[in-house]
């Protein structure tokens, strides 16, 4: 239900728990071409125009984020798989019918290859 | 457990399986309605919601106090009293269109006119006295008819909210109708007014703070300092479902009208307040 989300010591502690057990394995390589994807999904995902994540949830180094949603951390630990993060954008309705956050694949809020970006992105932080 | 208390808690299962569920109609879901927000807000006194979203958030509420001390909005019941006890040119008058001379009545819109087999607003009632006496309707968005709607709600201040669904199945036709456009998802960002208003009400989207839909309607017109002019009621719900990337409905048309008769019924029983500030 509507509880609204706050960044509570638990996140934290799971968030440290993520840190210390995947310490070694190495994040995305920092070749400038897939630099730029993350900075595109990143743009993507915070532009107001485009997914306006924000407005629910807060991720990142995002101002004024809204509380609606939970924080979007530790996104690999969440969603190992890709698929499902692309899944729960293109349309969250289908795993919850009365969810609050828009479908933005099947209402073509954002195309294939920006919620692609997104995911690249997402799976960053 | 003990055996008769056992048995005891088994009838009582058995006899709430049997009850026939209360029918339940809009004064169930009034109910429903307030106690949802009474529980999820337990430091707010019922009355505040006539606040909006001053009733949850104590900072913005202090702006608000301090804008309410020289209110913005007391041009628009001036010029709305003036307006009102001007008699139209066959000699008619506002007053004579309305119970008490349209003094303290208010809070009884927006109500279920039989006649006309629909729901009638304010707005609506004085421009059908307008068209009565041989004046031309005003545009819903002129300042005249909002200065009209602002001196009556002045003198409605502090009366209780009170509307009725009389035992009419085209009037409960129409509660159920705005009832549904209000739990009904829309537009390409499929919210519903109840997504945001019920669900998460008290919750941040970005920069705005969502308010309460319990006393939502006890205080238009608003005085909008974002727009620096008074807006409607209809004119604030047309901004959020255009929000929605919906389709939005014109001012009085029936959807809203009807909207508004379950709106305004779900705030039963509070003061009604306005004219109203908003940000
Ligand atoms: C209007 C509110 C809203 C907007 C805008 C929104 N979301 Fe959500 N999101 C939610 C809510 C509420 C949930 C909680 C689960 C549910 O109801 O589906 C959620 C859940 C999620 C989840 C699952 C989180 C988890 O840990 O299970 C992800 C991932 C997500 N959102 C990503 C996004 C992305 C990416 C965007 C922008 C492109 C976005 N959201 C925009 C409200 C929103
Ligand atoms: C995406 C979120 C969202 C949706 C959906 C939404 N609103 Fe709003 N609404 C807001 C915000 C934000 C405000 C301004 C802050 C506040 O008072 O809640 C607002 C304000 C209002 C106000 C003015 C409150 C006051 O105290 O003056 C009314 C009335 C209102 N909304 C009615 C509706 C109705 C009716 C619907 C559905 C048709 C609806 N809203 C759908 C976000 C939304």
């Amino acid at each position: 239900m509507g509880i609204p989300y706050r960044l509570t010591s638990k996140h934290i502690a799971a968030g440290l728990a993520l840190v210390l057990t995947t310490a070694a394995a190495g994040q995305a390589g920092a070749d400038p071409a897939s630099e730029r994807r993350l900075e595109s999904g990143k743009q993507l995902a915070m532009a107001r125009d485009k997914g306006n994540c924000l407005a629910c949830h807060a991720f990142d180094d995002g101002e004024l984020p809204g509380n609606v949603g939970p924080p979007l951390m530790y996104m690999q630990q969440r969603f190992p798989d890709q698929a499902a993060l692309y899944d729960q954008i293109w349309d969250a309705t289908a795993r919850n019918p009365d969810t609050m956050m828009p479908p933005f694949g099947k209402h073509g809020i954002l195309t294939e290859e920006e919620i692609g970006l997104i995911v690249e992105y997402l799976h960053s932080l | 457990m003990s055996e008769p208390v056992t048995f005891r808690l088994l009838l009582t299962v058995l006899a709430a399986m049997l009850a026939i569920p209360a029918q339940a109609g809009p004064e169930e879901d009034r109910e429903a309605f307030r106690a949802f927000f009474f529980k999820r807000f337990p430091d707010v006194p019922p009355d505040a919601y006539a606040d909006g979203i001053y009733a949850l958030d104590e900072n913005a509420r202090r702006q608000w106090e301090e804008i309410e001390e020289f209110p913005p909005y007391e041009f628009a019941v001036e010029q709305g009293e003036a307006l009102f006890s001007q008699a139209f040119a066959n000699g008619g008058r506002y007053a004579d269109c309305f119970e008490n001379d349209g003094i303290a009545v208010r809070q009884n819109y927006p109500r279920f006119d039989p006649q006309r087999g629909e729901v009638v607003t304010l707005e609506l009632a004085l421009n059908h006295c307008r068209t009565a006496n041989g004046e031309e309707p005003y545009a819903y968005d002129s300042s005249e008819l909002i200065a009209l709607s602002a001196w009556m709600a002045w003198t409605s201040r502090g009366r209780k909210i009170a509307v009725s669904v009389p035992n009419d199945p085209r009037a409960l036709a129409a509660y159920e109708e705005g009832k549904r456009f209000y739990y009904s998802k829309r537009g390409q960002l499929n919210f519903a007014c109840s997504d945001c208003h019920v669900t998460s009400a008290g919750s941040w989207v970005r920069a705005d703070h969502l308010s309460a839909s319990l006393g939502h309607p006890t205080h238009f017109p608003v005085y909008r300092s974002k727009l620096g002019k008074m807006i409607s009621l209809h004119s604030r719900i047309y901004g959020c479902i255009r929000d929605v990337r919906a389709r939005p409905f014109p001012e009085q048309s029936v959807e809203y009208r009807n909207l508004e008769y379950f709106l305004t019924y779900m705030s039963n029983g509070l003061p009604a307040n306005g004219p109203g500030a908003r940000k």
